[in-house]
């Protein structure tokens, strides 16, 4: 909880103390007022350790929301687009939610922790959309971002390391899936879930156990070469696996001051997370009049020629522009180019070719390249380990 | 030095009307300027009034500025009253003056300086607070602290204010469109006007017909359950406004207040350094800087009408100043009911500016202070005393202040807006020492049907002295001088009819092609040559500067000249 | 399921049965349940104490559109009057009453220039208030979305507004968001004239004569002279029997009323309305669904939240309802003793409301959940007019009582008593000793007027009628044209376009909506 006396002050996560001591650049960012860092060593460093070892991001400050009641199931199902009736007891689902003009609000995932008991994490604050949808619902919801400390541990040998750390039967948790083990007193929740595309897990635990989980975890993780890594190494790590982000990939359908600039779950590409066999949810009848006269755009993954990120670029089609990139980098591991690309209709087809206008910077010259790009089926990062369960030894 | 012999804010704007180009009635130069003939006259040198001059020089015209007072600035001034204080003694924060102006006329140049201010604080009656920060982090931390659901819904509730204020910002340097009018350049101002609403599709059109209709109260509700925060966001939807928060209209008053900026930060305050005579100043430098000329200590008696059209001034001594064009910077009331001839003017006129609602609402306490007062629950020199202070908690205390104006008399438990601009502006005090400005929210023009005695504005000064110092254990011992104006002495000083600080209330029946009254919207008066630039006309009040300039472009038009009146810029 | 119909309608309010009639005329086949034993909804008679019968609700009839009592035929199905034209008689403590009707007063106190000046304010308003009924007389159009139908709405709107010259379109743009004391204030003089006028434009409302908005309220009050009514009128049998006769109407155009059949649920197929579940268990099915039901009671109670979207959910909830006016009935064993009441004039209209400052005091404590100690009130002793509602020589008293809190600190039960005396004796200064003829009372606080009729909040017209609550915004912005946010449920209550009153055209207007829609209903 915040103190009355220093509002004024930046928040420091559970992990603080520790991630303080490892975060040899002192490079910080803030996270939702929390001070966390970009980098702690060397962001490329960091990002190998996520794909080559086991790297550790402190995700503490994300936006946790506990619901609860007889109504839990039915509301979190009127509220998001996917069935929650399928995420079974023990088990994870990623969703997005949409207002009533069926214009997502967010994406995140729910967490079915026990009988009519649930919780939301999300990247956008929530808790007022949530207590207007709790209306007509015998649920309770609780904002328990602050209560909750949690850690992502991603990496091929993020499994082995945890396994040292005593979390015996870790191997056999399938992906979305979820468990607990008993932690200095308390309750450490295990979920096979991230945000890297890779094999990981996140970790979530009582803040004031936090450190301890911390120490922990690093001197099991030791010979498994584990590293904290910073908010810059997830981004390049989130691209490759082609996860979108609120704010940056799409504007948070309420937040958006704009006519036209939010968009829907089709538009997103993210059509595979709407059930419309659900009788109501929100933004079900928008979508179902978006299907049937057509969206306004596609959002599309590019592969871009040449090793320029496309950040910020045009996408041009025989010299017209139809449509911006979002986000785009250099994907070190798949040694691809990417681009997250939202493209006017009828473009953003599998296979279209497109040009990047991107503009780039070498010792204060820019430069501008129109660099060809072709849109492709999937992200280009998706290991067998990421699925295999157990997930074998890296 | 007394009050008479100051002129402007210290340094800043002391010469905006200084000696050299004061002329006082029975000098040798009066004759001669009896003679004087110039292309427009201005009566008022409120900060509209020279702007409205300053563009019609700049266009060329030989200009002059009419000032009854011996100081410029109307309500935009700085005065020492207390040797050593600067008080901004009747407006006294700024956001609202459109920056196209300022570039254009060079205020910077001529000595303006904003100062954005952060902060902010509502005093509970419980001992804590609620208090603002401008960084969205701390903001949302401090709102939690209340409420975590209120926090969250600030966000929803700042971007349906954005998009009001975006649908409005346009129009500041606009005229308003006439519905009535079948003119071409009409029509096409109404289609524009349609167009930006229709773009909304028929949800978010409706949203914003409810938003321009409700009450700030209703409309509070609508997002937030503390009544703190309510209270906070909610005071800007009734100050300078005869209306209670659950008064409907009074959600786009809120508008009104978050519609300026400050180098772009849309909704941000800041300080006019040296205080508000700082911007008159500075317009009557740019204004002096086309060639204009500024008189001061001349009373306009009347304008005078000969065979339907404008022919110039007349003053209150007998001196007479001849022009083909004579701008009002008065309010409605004062320009056709005062130095108005109603045998000049049409009999609707007469009846409109009768009916124009121009309500005292508002008094205000300036205050000279031997050092930073402290206050109960705050640290002391807490960044959020840098802002606008309060004392009212909830919606309904706002409301039953209201419920004492509607009776007569002054609010008993009113709403102030009180800052201490020293903590930003080193200029307004001695080191170590501050000025407190305190608006409040409610007086009524008259008591009880009466005009207000000294006892009445002693008890009115009393009310608000007992609020702050509940809050301030040491804020009576640091007082060293308090000016108190009722809506009494602002009408008597300033000449705003009724102490109205916008020249007139800003309700929809006043607003747009209803301002000051329809059919005379578009800044043109009744008779030929005669124009009104005050903030009784679109956009209104607030230290903005759009009538003046607005009205400007119209002589300008009609006159046939070149439009050099900026427009807005594109807000995206 | 015996029966098979096409549209349920719930509730048989006024303008439910309305609309069940117009359906029916039109061929579809209506079953109309309604949860009391009596059908009217707010058009009601009750026997308050023995023998005493009273119109419950709604006690002036000055709105019915002509087109509705015509085409229903209501004559022929019983409506009767027991007077028509009645003016108001503004009370004065001292016997200088103020009389009103259209645009005619009369009254000691009154200056000729107040007479010569209302009677131009009523003429002038007076075409504002056609130019209104026209609006009411249609679906209200959409702006954005707008196809043909709307678009020449829209049209005559704005031809309607050129009609009326420059100089009154431009006073009609101003006041239409003015309040009535400042539009009272620039008109006339006489603190009755001002006080009764603006008492008619916050009647029923949460608003004092200063609140902006009351001009509007004032001309959709007076929207009955557009129907041909001058002043108000009374029903024969009290205000059930309009009900009475709707429900006449209805029925013999096939339409199957049950009565005591409270629906307990709106229920939804696929996320269409499609049927409704009894409070007796039993379901019923049809393709469209039409509520006559306030949109709050319809949408959050009978089809419920969790089964709307979000959005919608809190708009519904955001309706401002605020019910803050009070019914008394006074059973009385004969005729009070007005002071200086001319003998014709008991029967008419009376008003208790000395001047406008004294309306708006007895608005504010209701903004804190308080009562004023001296309310505003709006009498009629319709026995005057129809003897045979009382037992013999006696008669009932009703009075709208402006204003009352839905809620008042402790509960109604610890204010009811004291409530009821203090209205008595407010009477008691313009009917000295009426303390001694009461024999029986009733009062009907907006909660008890929430509970018997369904009104959430008590309410009136189904929701304020506020600017930002009328026209495509009412009920709710996504909820237009008598639809409901709801594929196959219709809005057909005050709730919806143009609001409240026994006015009977948001009944009419749905059914035609419903029939224009056709299949895509």
């Amino acid at each position: 909880m915040t103190s009355k006396s220093n509002p004024a002050m930046m928040l420091c996560t559970p992990f603080h103390s520790r991630v303080a001591a490892a975060c040899e650049l002192n490079a910080w960012g803030t996270w939702k007022g929390y001070t966390t860092p970009r980098a702690y060593t060397d962001v490329e460093l960091e990002y190998f350790a996520i794909r080559s070892t086991t790297g550790v991001f402190d995700l503490s400050p994300m936006n946790k929301y506990r619901v609860t009641g007889t109504d839990a199931e039915a509301y979190l199902n009127r509220m998001v687009t996917r069935d929650v009736s399928k995420i079974r007891l023990g088990r994870v689902g990623y969703t997005v939610w949409c207002n009533d003009a069926g214009q997502v609000m967010d994406d995140g995932t729910i967490f079915h922790l026990g009988e009519n008991d649930y919780r939301v994490c999300a990247f956008a604050r929530a808790i007022d959309w949530m207590h207007w949808s709790a209306l007509g619902f015998d649920v309770e919801i609780v904002d328990e971002s602050d209560e909750v400390a949690a850690l992502a541990v991603q990496g091929p040998t993020s499994c082995a390391a945890l396994l040292a750390m005593g979390l015996d039967g870790l191997e056999q948790l399938k992906p979305f899936g979820l468990m607990t083990f008993p932690f200095e007193g308390t309750t450490l929740t295990v979920s096979r879930t991230g945000f890297t595309g890779d094999l990981g897990y996140e970790l979530w635990v009582s803040p004031d156990k936090a450190e301890l989980l911390w120490d922990r975890l690093f001197a099991a993780g030791k010979p498994h070469i584990i590293k904290p890594f910073g908010s810059d190494a997830l981004e390049m790590a989130r691209i490759e696996a082609g996860f979108l982000q609120a704010g940056v990939d799409f504007v948070p359908a309420e937040s958006a001051v704009r006519n036209g600039r939010s968009r829907s779950p089709f538009e997103l590409g993210l059509a595979w997370l709407v059930d419309m066999d659900k009788p109501v949810f929100n933004g079900r009848k928008a979508l179902l009049r978006e299907q049937a006269e057509g969206s306004r755009y596609r959002f599309a993954l590019l592969d871009v020629d040449g090793n320029k990120p496309a950040q910020h670029s045009f996408i041009l089609r025989e010299g017209k522009k139809v449509g911006t990139v979002t986000s785009a980098a250099w994907c070190p591991t798949a040694k691809t180019n990417v681009a997250f690309a939202q493209l006017e209709m009828p473009h953003g087809k599998v296979g279209e070719e497109l040009v990047a206008e991107i503009y780039y910077q070498r010792e204060l010259q820019w430069t501008r390249v129109l660099a060809p790009c072709r849109v492709i089926d999937a992200p280009v990062f998706n290991p067998a380990r990421r699925r295999a369960t157990p997930p074998g030894d890296f | 030095m007394n009050d008479h012999s100051f002129t402007g804010g210290q340094g800043v704007a002391a010469m905006a009307c200084s000696a050299e180009l004061r002329v006082a009635p029975g000098t040798g130069l009066r004759a001669e300027r009896a003679l004087k003939k110039y292309d427009a006259i201005v009566i008022g040198a409120g900060h509209n009034g020279l702007t409205n001059a300053a563009y019609l020089a700049k266009s060329g015209l030989r200009v002059a500025v009419l000032e009854r007072n011996p100081y410029i600035g109307g309500a935009t001034v700085s005065r020492e009253l207390f040797p050593g204080w600067t008080y901004s003694n009747c407006s006294y924060v700024c956001s609202l003056l459109r920056p196209e102006i300022a570039r254009d006329l060079e205020l910077p140049r001529h000595g303006l300086q904003v100062v954005p201010y952060g902060g902010g604080v509502t005093f509970k009656r419980d001992g804590d607070y609620y208090g603002n920060y401008y960084d969205h982090n701390r903001q949302y931390r401090e709102m939690a602290r209340h409420s975590k659901r209120d926090a969250n819904a600030y966000e929803r509730y700042a971007t349906d204010v954005m998009k009001q204020t975006r649908l409005i910002r346009p129009y500041l340097l606009r005229r308003p469109p006439d519905p009535t009018s079948l003119k071409w350049r009409d029509l096409r101002d109404l289609a524009g006007f349609a167009r930006s609403f229709t773009e909304m599709g028929e949800e978010g059109l409706a949203d914003t017909l409810k938003f321009w209709t409700k009450s700030v109260g209703d409309y509070l509700d609508e997002y937030f359950e503390t009544d703190v925060i309510k209270a906070h966001l909610g005071g800007t939807g009734v100050i300078g406004t005869a209306l209670g928060v659950y008064s409907p209209g009074t959600a786009y008053v809120l508008l009104h207040h978050y519609m300026g900026d400050v180098d772009g930060n849309v909704g941000s305050w800041g300080f006019a350094r040296g205080g508000m005579g700082a911007v008159a100043g500075a317009l009557a430098k740019s204004f002096q800087a086309f060639g204009g000329e500024i008189i001061c200590d001349a009373d306009v008696y009347q304008i005078m009408v000969r065979h339907g059209r404008v022919r110039g001034v007349a003053l209150a001594d007998g001196t007479e100043y001849h022009a083909d064009i004579v701008v009002s910077n008065l309010d409605p009331k004062r320009t056709f009911l005062d130095v108005m001839d109603p045998a000049d003017l049409p009999e609707d006129v007469v009846r409109k500016a009768r009916n124009f609602k121009i309500r005292g609402s508002s008094g205000k306490l300036n205050i000279a202070l031997d050092g930073l007062p402290t206050f109960n629950g705050l640290d002391q020199g807490s960044p959020l005393m840098l802002g606008d202070m309060h004392f009212t908690d909830s919606l309904q205390r706002l409301e039953r202040a209201y419920d004492d104006w509607k009776e007569g008399t002054w609010s008993k438990d009113p709403y102030v807006d009180m800052l201490i601009p020293t903590q930003t502006d080193p200029t307004m005090a001695p080191p170590g020492k501050h000025m407190m400005t305190v608006f409040v929210q409610y007086a009524p023009p008259r008591i009880n049907g009466k005009d207000w005695t000294d006892a009445d504005k002693a008890g009115f000064e009393k009310s608000v002295i007992d609020q702050i110092a509940a809050h301030s254990p040491d804020f009576r011992s640091l007082i060293l001088h308090c000016e108190t104006r009722t809506p009494r002495e602002i009408e008597a000083e300033v000449g705003l009819t009724e102490g109205n600080i916008f020249q007139g209330e800003l309700t929809f029946d006043q607003l747009l092609f209803n301002r000051p009254f329809p059919g005379y919207a578009q800044y043109r008066g009744p008779v030929r040559g005669m124009y009104m630039c005050g903030s009784g006309t679109h956009p209104g009040g607030g230290v903005m500067a759009a009538p003046g300039a607005n009205a400007a472009r119209e002589i300008l038009a009609d006159l046939r000249r070149p439009d050099v009146v900026p427009g807005a810029y594109a807000d995206d | 399921m015996t029966d098979t119909y096409d549209v349920i309608l719930v509730g048989a309010g006024h303008n439910g049965l309305v609309c069940a009639g117009y359906l029916a005329k039109a061929g579809r086949k209506v079953l109309v349940l309604e949860a009391n034993d009596s059908p009217g909804g707010a058009a009601a008679t009750r026997e308050f104490a023995p023998g005493y019968f009273v119109s419950a609700c709604a006690q002036w009839l000055y709105q019915l559109h002509p087109r509705v009592s015509r085409e229903l035929e209501l004559e022929r199905h019983g409506l009767q009057w027991a007077a028509k034209n009645i003016p108001s008689v503004l009370l004065d403590e001292g016997g200088r009453h103020l009389t009103q009707l259209g645009g005619h007063i009369a009254g000691d106190q009154l200056a000729s220039e107040d007479i010569a000046a209302y009677r131009a304010f009523h003429d002038r308003t007076g075409k504002y208030v056609k130019l209104l009924a026209k609006l009411f007389e249609a679906r209200p159009p959409k702006l954005v979305e707008s196809n043909f139908a709307d678009r020449l709405v829209l049209a005559r709107l704005g031809l309607g507004l050129k009609l009326l010259g420059r100089d009154d379109m431009s006073d009609l743009m101003r006041n239409i968001l003015n309040n009535m004391y400042d539009l009272m204030e620039e008109n006339f003089d006489s603190p009755q004239l001002k006080a009764l006028l603006s008492l008619d434009s916050v009647l029923g409302s949460h608003m004092g004569p200063r609140t902006p908005n009351t001009v509007f309220s004032y001309l959709y009050r007076r929207v009955g002279e557009a129907f041909g009514y001058t002043g108000v009128a009374q029903v024969k049998g009290g205000m059930g029997a309009l009900g009475e006769a709707l429900a006449g109407a209805a029925r013999a155009r096939g339409v199957k009323l049950r009565l005591g059949t409270r629906v307990s649920a709106i229920e939804l197929f696929n996320g269409r309305a499609g049927g409704v579940t009894l409070a007796s268990g039993e379901q019923l099915r049809a393709a469209v669904v039409v509520s006559g039901a306030d949109p709050v009671t319809t949408l959050e109670k009978l089809v419920g939240y969790r089964n709307m979207e979000t959005g919608m959910a809190r708009r519904v909830s955001q309706i401002r309802c605020r019910g803050s006016v009070a019914k008394l009935h006074l059973a009385l064993d004969g005729l009070p003793r007005f002071t200086m009441l001319e003998d014709e004039q008991f029967g008419q209209r009376l008003v208790i409301a000395p001047d406008m400052n004294y309306i708006e005091r007895a608005f504010n404590p209701v903004k804190y959940g308080e009562y004023s100690a001296a309310p505003a009130l709006d009498i009629s002793i319709p026995t005057v007019h129809d003897p045979a509602t009382a037992p013999a020589g006696k008669h009932v008293l009703s009075v709208i009582v402006q204003f009352a809190p839905y809620a008042p600190a402790g509960g109604w039960d610890e204010h009811r008593e004291r409530f009821t005396r203090l209205v008595i004796d407010c009477i008691g200064r313009y009917a000295p000793g009426i303390q001694d003829q009461v024999v029986a009372s009733q009062l009907l606080t907006p909660a008890d007027l929430e509970r018997e009729y369904g009104m959430t909040g008590g309410h009136w017209h189904h929701g304020e009628l506020s600017m930002d609550q009328v026209m495509m915004m009412r009920p709710f912005p996504g909820a237009t044209q008598y639809a409901s946010g709801i594929d196959g449920l219709y809005l057909c209550s005050a709730g919806a376009h143009p609001g409240g009153g026994l006015m009977g055209l948001a009944g009419r207007n749905a059914a035609r909506e419903i029939i224009k829609r056709g299949a895509a209903a």
